[in-house]
């Protein structure tokens, strides 16, 4: 008998939702000591599903048909107060966010031991000695039991997480998204931690994710999810191997291989050159001094018309801070940013203004960088506008950047919010060009898309790179994405140049140490 | 529009904003109304309501209460409502370079904005008024500069975090200058709290002004509910009507302002809400 066997799950939503139901007819099995992932885009019900097995649905979103029968007991006839009482002793969860999830003003010990103690009879001291012990499994043993969640890394704090679900040692881990907030290499590491564990303890896992290459890596049966229900279910072997339904090829074909695909262009004379950049942002007020953290270390880098520089790093190697000091969002300390002949990069901002036009950005966020009170139409002519360019001409030119993003013209009139990711992503990008610039900064572009989303948007990216013979300069923590669509890649790490060069030879051959870890973290390489 | 359904869904905003705009007719149509102005005398004094012709009876000099209420409504809405768009004009004007810029020029800007706020407020306000010869544009002014820094405050901490959003940032790489920032893109973005803040002042600017008109601080020329209460200090157990009304007065259409207040608030910010 299965551990978990889920029958024709059916959750709805409340009125007025995008849609009536979260999950359809969802029926799933986990077996004992084995890992079932399920994986899809945002919007599939993947998460709902996981929170129905908790009896954790938000208010006015109810399981209406099915049963979820849990080693022999149906969770979804449970009284509340039974079902409290298994959560956590039988079934453990971890988060997407370890920072949410933990307290932030209670030490980590007493955060394990409150939760050993709801459960279980037990002197505090006991239990902060499991809790040790606990965090020791984890490979936190240097770690305080005082220590306060903004003192560990993203890593440790999710290694918290697992060491407080599994401290009463649960027959089931229900992971969501446990790694999309982590560095790649983290994230590989946290992945090794749960499936030693799994196998140590002899537990089953639940784990949600949109990264085929997580599921190939770690999964014995694998459940795709799309619109609230399960598309293809199955081995992992055959689900990834011999995908039987046209989505899953479709998600798997979306999914970057990590293999280069562009070669180096002919060397030109380049259109923007940095030399020994340096930016130190100074921590402490006017009583306390400390020293001063170096994000850019002497970066020196050239860019050349219609070649795309990917920048890869892990997230507080300096790669933004980069970006946005060749832009000038931030005051370089030292160095030079050469566009053409003029060194931008200590420029009056008065001076600096008409040279902007030339140099664009691609923002990360597609929720924050549309202004939500303009209508798409006024977003685009901003930019000429502030540039002295006639409003009606800038208007219809405005309409065909519409069409060259993929966008239709009626959006000129919309408000940002009636868009999806993807589709303000090309707004983003239509902005850009509305001021037919020499170079192009994309800052993540794609990290908060989905992975056929993301696929287009990249595509959308390197088109529009070759019809306008742009200079980009493609920021990404991703070495898959970089990998689709740069030319030359430069890895970054505290601030500092660790390795450049053609992307095919950084990926065939990496010469540093760092570069190695970073593609053997890539998670399912390869994918098939 | 979602935005006015929202903001009419509660029973206390649609009174509020009944109550407010019948006053504001009152206010609007007072000459209509009375043939008479609020000074001239029409019988004995301290006539009760009721009385022949007289709806809210006398006050100590044998005027028409009701003409003096009505007349008065026009002084508190009119200082209300000056004062207040006097203290936003200046609060956002403050608060947006304070949040926009940083620095020692928030510094700057901050510390003149405590030295407001550490000195009692209403003393600030009877010495400034009393310096100015009390009259109604010094009223306006007065109560206009010991209550912008509230405005000051909440523009400036809507700066501060709408400033850091990607598409801010975005339209300085297209080259906007900053006026045009401010001005297009972070201030429709602050609107909502400072219209919230800005309708709760109303009521409170005409709390004050009673109270400047209560102490013979108004303006003498004009008659306004504070100066009604004043004036009837003395016949205040003989003639409770003389005193009572007019603080009726106050009392509702305050009352009705901060209801408005409230429903905007809640239609404005519909996540905030428990």
């Amino acid at each position: 008998m299965p551990l978990v066997s889920i029958q024709g799950l059916t959750v709805s939503l409340p009125p007025g939702a995008d849609r009536p139901l979260a999950t359809e007819d969802v029926s799933l099995e986990i077996g004992r000591k084995d890992i079932v992932c399920i994986v899809g885009e945002s919007g599939s019900g993947k998460s709902v599903t996981a929170h129905a097995i908790m009896g954790l649905l938000p208010r006015g979103v109810t399981a209406t048909r099915g049963s979820i029968q849990f080693d022999g007991v149906d969770l979804l006839q449970l009284p509340p107060d039974a079902m409290r009482r298994r959560r956590g002793r039988d079934i453990g969860m971890i988060f997407q966010d370890p920072m949410a999830a933990l307290n932030p003003v209670i030490p980590i010990g007493r955060q394990i031991s409150e939760h050993i103690r709801a459960h279980q009879a037990m002197s505090e001291g006991q239990a902060l000695k499991q809790a040790r012990s606990l965090l020791g499994e984890m490979g936190l043993k240097t770690v305080s039991l005082k220590a306060y969640p903004h003192q560990l890394s993203g890593g440790q704090r999710q290694r918290v997480m697992i060491a407080m679900a599994l401290s009463l040692s649960p027959k089931l881990l229900i992971a969501d998204e446990p790694t999309t907030a982590l560095d790649v290499t983290t994230q590989a590491q946290i992945l090794k931690l749960i499936k030693r564990l799994q196998a140590e303890r002899e537990m089953s896992v639940l784990l949600i994710t949109h990264d085929f290459g997580v599921v190939a890596d770690m999964a014995d049966s694998v459940a795709v999810m799309r619109h609230g229900q399960i598309v293809e279910s199955g081995a992992t072997r055959t689900v990834l191997g011999n995908p039987s339904h046209a989505y899953t090829r479709t998600l798997i074909a979306a999914v970057p291989r990590g293999e280069s695909r562009l070669p180096p262009l002919a060397e030109t004379r380049p259109l923007v050159q940095v030399k020994g950049l340096t930016k130190r942002f100074s921590r402490g007020g006017l009583f306390s001094r400390m020293p001063a953290i170096v994000a850019l270390d002497d970066i020196s880098l050239s860019l050349s018309r219609g070649e795309t520089l990917g920048v890869v790093g892990e997230s507080g190697s300096g790669k933004s801070t980069l970006a946005r000091c060749v832009i000038r969002l931030l005051d370089p300390d030292a160095g030079e940013v050469r566009l053409d002949e003029a060194d931008i990069a200590h420029m009056r901002e008065a001076a600096l203004r008409p040279l902007r036009r030339r140099i664009q950005m691609v923002f990360q966020d597609p929720f924050s960088s549309l202004n939500p009170r303009q209508t798409v139409g006024d977003i685009l002519i901003a930019g000429p506008k502030a540039h002295g360019e006639d409003v009606r001409q800038a208007r219809k030119r405005a309409a065909d950047m519409l069409d060259l993003v993929g966008l239709k013209p009626e959006a000129l009139h919309r408000l940002p919010h009636e868009f999806s990711g993807g589709q303000r992503q090309r707004i983003g990008l239509a902005r850009a060009l509305m001021l037919k610039p020499d170079v192009l900064i994309a800052d993540e572009p794609v990290s908060a898309l989905d992975v056929t989303v993301q696929a287009q948007v990249l595509k959308l990216l390197d088109d529009v790179r070759r019809q306008m013979n742009l200079a980009m300069l493609f920021i990404t923590h991703d070495m898959r994405v970089a990998a689709e669509i740069c030319h030359r890649v430069l890895v970054m790490r505290h601030g500092r140049i660790v390795e450049q060069g053609s992307t095919r030879e950084v990926f065939a051959a990496p010469s540093s140490d760092y570069t190695k870890a970073l593609l053997a973290a890539i998670p399912g390489r390869p994918v098939q | 529009m979602a935005f006015v359904r929202r903001f009419l869904s509660r029973p206390t905003t649609l009174f509020g904003l009944a109550v407010f705009l019948l006053i504001v007719a009152i206010a609007l149509g007072a000459p209509l109304l009375f043939s008479r102005g609020p000074f001239s005398i029409v019988g004995m004094p301290l006539l009760p309501p009721g009385a022949p012709g007289l709806l809210a009876g006398s006050d100590v000099l044998g005027r028409d209460m009701a003409v003096g209420l009505a007349y008065g409504a026009r002084i508190s809405l009119l200082v209300g409502i000056a004062s207040t768009v006097c203290a936003a004009g200046i609060g956002v004007l403050l608060g947006a370079v304070a949040g926009y810029y940083g620095g020692w020029v928030d510094d700057l800007l901050m510390r003149v904005t405590e030295f407001f706020q550490i000195i009692p407020s209403f003393v600030l306000l009877m010495v400034l008024v009393a310096f100015m010869q009390p009259s109604l544009t010094s009223t306006v002014i007065g109560i206009a500069l010991v209550t912008w820094p509230q405005v000051a405050r909440v523009v400036r901490g809507e700066f501060l975090s709408l400033k850091t959003r990607e598409f801010v940032q975005a339209a300085r790489v297209l080259g906007m200058r900053d006026s045009a920032i401010i001005a297009t893109q972070i201030l429709p973005n602050a609107l909502p709290p400072i219209v919230v803040v800005s309708s709760m002042m109303v009521g409170s600017a005409i709390l004050t002004e009673s109270a400047l008109s209560f102490l013979g601080l108004g303006d003498p020329n004009l008659l306004s509910w504070g100066s009604m209460i004043g004036g009837s200090r003395s016949a205040m157990w003989v003639a409770w009507w003389t005193s009572v009304l007019p603080g009726l007065c106050i009392v509702v259409t305050v009352l009705a302002l901060n209801f408005i207040g409230d429903g905007l608030n809640d239609a404005l910010n519909p996540r905030g809400r428990c």
